[in-house]
């Protein structure tokens, strides 16, 4: 799924600036999922900012409400009458989301109130680890399933490299402690698999042309498209 | 010069008014706090008229914005009371409160406000005594740190706690002896 994670305060009344209406949309898919930008999430967000305005001593109107899911038309239309009332919307979808919905209704002034971060997987509860770059052009079924893209610090085609120590990553701060080497995973799942000669195969260079690198994407799926 | 400065700065002198009534709201658990509240007033003890109870299921029920509602409704301070740790009638509904109310504290010190104000406590239906101690000491506290800060005239936070929660908050004792019943009943 698609993470994201909240804005600090200070950022978003910046973003906000002396706008009186502030409606904040959550979404009730992948944000919500991951504990950041669902109705609840936009609740205590909105709740926060009308403290913080009460402490100021600014008259601000502050509502929240949700999305199925920003990232579709058609479930935007659901809450259009709100985002018509307000001076300005602050998001907390993820950045598709937040442009839908900047795009439907413009020029009405739409804020980000979170930072998308990534594509990932909840490893236990509460826990988000990154498993996708969506680099358009899928190498896993060569390296165990396990991607090189994203999981080696390095987006190494052909590792492990000499910062491989004891399976992890040389690769190491204070918020990204104990990091797995992906090219010695692949290893040891390649050996599990019995498919070991994988792993001296020399892969040329990776075509980033498919990823963001060729510039935005576009996908059309002409036998589905409405006659 | 610097160091007296320093020291003033560690500890700055709070103005306390003898007048100010805190209005604080604690979140009660059935099984427990809410219990201890009962055994004080049995035993006679006495403790601040400043505490308005909300009687839970479990304070597992209480969210991050249930705190915060009341925070932004007035309420100088906010206390969940629970069973104590590894006592949990539902198990672990006592240690997701704790952690609840430790995220409200981190939204407080965003917002500029002492975290001071939103508080866990562990108790057993047993402590009367502690229960007691908790809502004085607590109170006492609130008091050193002055009025909310958003207080408002004509705002109840005991009534916009209890809003926020809907369902969740159970009535009164006198109201929901029934239901204590049919709940015993099933633990036999």
């Amino acid at each position: 799924m698609i993470t994201a994670e909240r804005k600090p305060l200070d950022e978003i009344l910046e973003l906000v600036g002396d706008k009186k209406k502030i409606l904040v949309a959550g979404c009730d898919t992948c944000v919500a999922i991951c504990l950041t930008g669902g109705e609840k999430e936009a609740e205590i967000l909105a709740s926060e900012l009308r403290i913080k305005a009460e402490q100021e001593g600014r008259a601000v109107e502050v509502e929240h409400t949700a999305a199925i899911r920003q990232c579709e038309w058609e479930y935007l239309d659901m809450i259009a009458e709100k985002i018509e009332q307000a001076d300005v919307v602050l998001s907390m979808a993820c950045g598709i989301g937040i442009q839908s919905l900047a795009e439907k209704f413009a020029p009405k002034l739409v804020m980000p109130a979170v930072n998308t971060n990534m594509l990932g997987m909840p490893q236990e509860h509460a826990v988000w680890l990154e498993r996708c770059g969506a680099c358009g052009e899928c190498v896993i079924g060569e390296t165990a399933g396990i991607c090189p893209v994203v999981r080696c610090s390095k987006s190494l085609m052909n590792g492990p490299c000499g910062g491989s120590h004891d399976g992890k990553c040389e690769v190491t701060t204070p918020e990204k402690e104990d990091i797995d080497c992906a090219w010695a995973l692949i290893w040891e799942r390649l050996k599990a698999q019995g498919r070991e000669e994988l792993m001296f195969v020399n892969r040329p260079p990776k075509n980033w042309s498919k990823s963001s690198s060729g510039g935005p994407r576009k996908m059309v799926r002409e036998e589905a498209k409405p006659v | 010069m610097a160091v007296p400065e320093a020291a003033e700065a560690a500890a700055p002198k709070k103005f306390v008014d003898p007048d100010f009534e805190p209005e604080i709201i604690v979140f009660a658990c059935h099984y427990c706090a809410y219990a201890a509240a009962d055994l004080a007033g049995s035993m006679r003890l006495q403790y601040p008229t400043n505490i308005r109870m909300i009687k839970l299921p479990c304070t597992g029920k209480l969210e991050v914005i249930h705190l915060l509602r009341a925070i932004e409704a007035g309420a100088d301070g906010v206390y969940a009371a629970g069973c104590m740790e590894g006592e949990c009638h539902y198990l672990k509904g006592n240690l997701w409160a704790r952690k609840r109310v430790d995220h409200v504290k981190d939204l407080l010190a965003e917002l500029g406000i002492e975290p001071e104000r939103v508080e866990m406590f562990n108790m057993s239906s047993a402590m009367g005594a502690k229960f007691a101690e908790v809502a004085t000491e607590f109170t006492e506290l609130i008091k050193q740190l002055g009025p909310n800060p958003v207080k408002r005239e004509g705002v109840s936070p005991h009534a916009a706690a209890r809003e926020a929660l809907g369902g969740v908050a159970m009535p009164d004792q006198a109201e929901s002896s029934v239901a204590v019943t049919v709940e015993e009943g099933h633990a036999e």
